[in-house]
């Protein structure tokens, strides 16, 4: 139970990330190689926004969640006119060039940032505990057992989580911004035709799938460190989501977050964290091998 | 013919003349040309982007570096192991992951890398980990010779590379070499005009792991270490980066992108701990603005003739 509501809060920062890279690959076919320095930019501006700020906080907590995201955006609707458009989006210089912008975020942040792990002060942190319920001598009964609770702070990122992911798919398919976006994914030459500013839409999917994963990021502060290396396994990880809830698929992409996040916890009790690394990437190589449309795509027609 | 032959000249002639620091830069060099040399073989002439050659270079430096250590195998055998295991790991990731294209072969073969990173991590009481190990001096002589000497060392790097860098040139020239390009440019009408694609590009993706290995059998016996960090992400991004800058589909460009990318990094590091940040925007700047690298650049512009 404790396992699945830690299961839950990693789920619900996978979720975001993994939202991020798969919007950016189901509208522009790119795989942002780079997506996980994005994560790690926007922990690390968490940090420099809250030491920055001071105060309460709640008050610098709030600010970042605000200026991180967008911030984040920015830069990476920047690197999409600066880097993305000039090579066409050709599926292989485009990882070529991610690639590039990988290095160059993570080895900028450690000569700015340093090679220190810093935390970031958790806006609330009161523990709560949880009801259990058993048949006990007196029948059906409540008990509140010690080591069942979690943190007000942990419960707020499972529902920020969803807010975010709710807020997504009114966007995709309630609004005109959504609409738009569907279109150029479907068929980008007949949106241009048909008056939708392409390019400008990609920069801003582009900035739209970074801010996710620097949201993720700045939720995740409070319990994580901000360190230049940490976007490794938020990108790994992302992409395995991605892969096993099919490219580009938006449903597919919650569903397979919610099963890595709890298996996460559950895999590393029967095994060893790197046998259970071992067989988690493999299994996600073959379901690429033999399903490239992942297990909730479509073939391609 | 003449120019590789020239280019090797070259490098002799460099041993008599560059300062001791620099022989031994260069004995790396060629070592690491070879793996730029078995991926540009795959990249470069059969147009498939793999993001896991790391796992091949590995494959040749542990099975060289473990029937050493563990078997007590002389430098023969061991190294003809090592060739083995990358050829025939190379025949496995090929049979699975060429069933995919394009994007979904990057990450495959990424994370198949990865996996095999993640195994010799498992295996750590036999590979020691990320720490790595040694291979000992007496166990790295070769015919009476020992290859620990910084002479040795360099002679025994180039003829190794010459071997190589001949045998690539010679193979790319047959029509095995012009049914690859073939594929490159198109695939689909390669197979129409009746190749084997699939067979072509197994075989392509095994001789350039063999050439892969055989790197990693000479960097584990000629520098006596062997560790899991060769096998890392980043040991599979060098070689593409390699070619890119030198060339993709030329003989010389992958040696080029080498020496360019070795003097770069080592000059840079002598300033700052992120020299990674010049490969990221080596990377960024060459896809921009020179996506056929140094000498295909010259070769387009220039010199039409550049092999």
């Amino acid at each position: 139970m404790l396992a699945s509501l830690e299961g839950a809060v990693i789920s619900a920062i996978l979720v975001l990330t993994a939202m991020g890279l798969s919007i950016v690959f189901g509208v522009m076919r790119v795989v942002n190689v780079a997506h996980g320095e994005f994560f790690m930019l926007g922990a690390v501006l968490a940090w420099v926004v809250t030491t920055t700020l001071g105060g309460h906080p709640v008050f610098g907590f709030v600010a970042a969640l605000i200026v991180v995201p967008v911030l984040v955006g920015c830069i990476a609707a920047g690197a999409d006119r600066l880097i993305l458009k000039r090579v066409n989006y050709d599926p292989d210089r485009t990882i070529v060039a991610t690639i590039g912008m990988l290095y160059i975020i993570q080895q900028a942040t450690l000569m700015t940032y340093g090679p220190e792990a810093r935390p970031v002060e958790a806006p609330f942190n009161t523990r709560l505990s949880l009801p259990w319920f058993e048949f006990g001598d007196e029948g059906f009964q409540m008990i509140w057992p010690w080591g069942l609770s979690i943190t007000s702070y942990k419960l707020f990122v499972i529902f920020a989580a969803i807010a975010v992911l709710i807020a997504l798919w009114i966007v995709l398919t309630r609004t005109k911004i959504g609409l738009i976006m569907r279109a150029t994914q479907q068929d980008s030459d007949t949106a241009q035709a048909f008056g939708v500013p392409v390019g400008k839409v990609y920069s801003w999917v582009f900035g739209l799938g970074a801010g996710l994963a620097a949201l993720g990021a700045v939720l995740v502060v409070p319990i994580q460190q901000a360190h230049y290396l940490m976007g490794g396994d938020p990108l790994l990880l992302a992409f395995i989501v991605v892969i096993i809830g099919g490219l580009g698929s938006l449903p597919g992409t919650v569903i397979a977050a919610l099963l890595i996040g709890m298996s996460d916890g559950i895999i590393s009790v029967f095994f060893s964290p790197t046998l259970a690394k071992i067989i988690a990437t493999f299994l996600v190589a073959m379901v690429l091998v033999f399903r490239p449309q992942g297990l909730l795509g479509r073939a391609p027609s | 013919m003449t120019l590789h032959i020239a280019v090797l000249v070259v490098l002799l002639g460099l041993f008599f003349v560059l300062p001791a620091y620099h022989v031994g830069a260069f004995s790396r060099i060629m070592v690491l040309a070879i793996y730029a040399m078995g991926y540009n073989l795959l990249f470069g002439y059969t147009g498939l982007l793999s993001l896991g050659h790391a796992m091949f270079f590995a494959a040749g430096m542990y099975g060289f570096g473990l029937t050493v250590n563990l078997f007590g195998f002389s430098v023969a055998p061991a190294f003809l192991t090592g060739i083995i295991a990358a050829a025939a790991l190379a025949l496995i990731v090929g049979y699975l992951a060429l069933r995919t294209a394009g994007v979904a072969f990057m990450i495959v073969t990424l994370m198949f890398a990865q996996t095999v990173y993640l195994v010799i991590l498992y295996f750590g009481e036999y590979t020691r980990g990320d720490e790595g190990f040694v291979v000992q001096q007496a166990q790295r002589s070769f015919a009476g010779i020992d290859l620990t000497g910084e002479t040795e060392r360099y002679f025994a790097a180039l003829i190794l590379f010459a071997i190589c860098f001949l045998a690539v040139a010679k193979l790319v020239q047959m029509p095995f070499g012009k049914r690859l390009v073939a594929i490159r440019e198109n695939e689909e009408r390669a197979r129409m005009l009746g190749y084997d694609a699939a067979k072509l590009k197994l075989h392509a993706l095994i001789i350039s792991g063999a050439v892969s290995g055989i790197a990693g059998a000479t960097y584990g016996l000629l520098f006596g270490y062997v560790g899991a960090s060769f096998s890392t992400v980043q040991y599979s991004i060098f070689p593409l980066l390699w070619v890119l800058l030198g060339g993709a589909g030329t003989t010389i460009g992958p040696l080029i992108g080498v020496i360019f990318m070795f003097y770069l990094i080592d000059i840079s590091s002598g300033y700052t701990d992120a020299y990674l940040l010049i490969a990221g925007v080596a990377l960024v700047l060459l896809t921009l603005f020179a996506p056929l690298g140094l000498v295909g650049t010259l070769r387009k512009r220039a010199f039409p003739w550049l092999p």
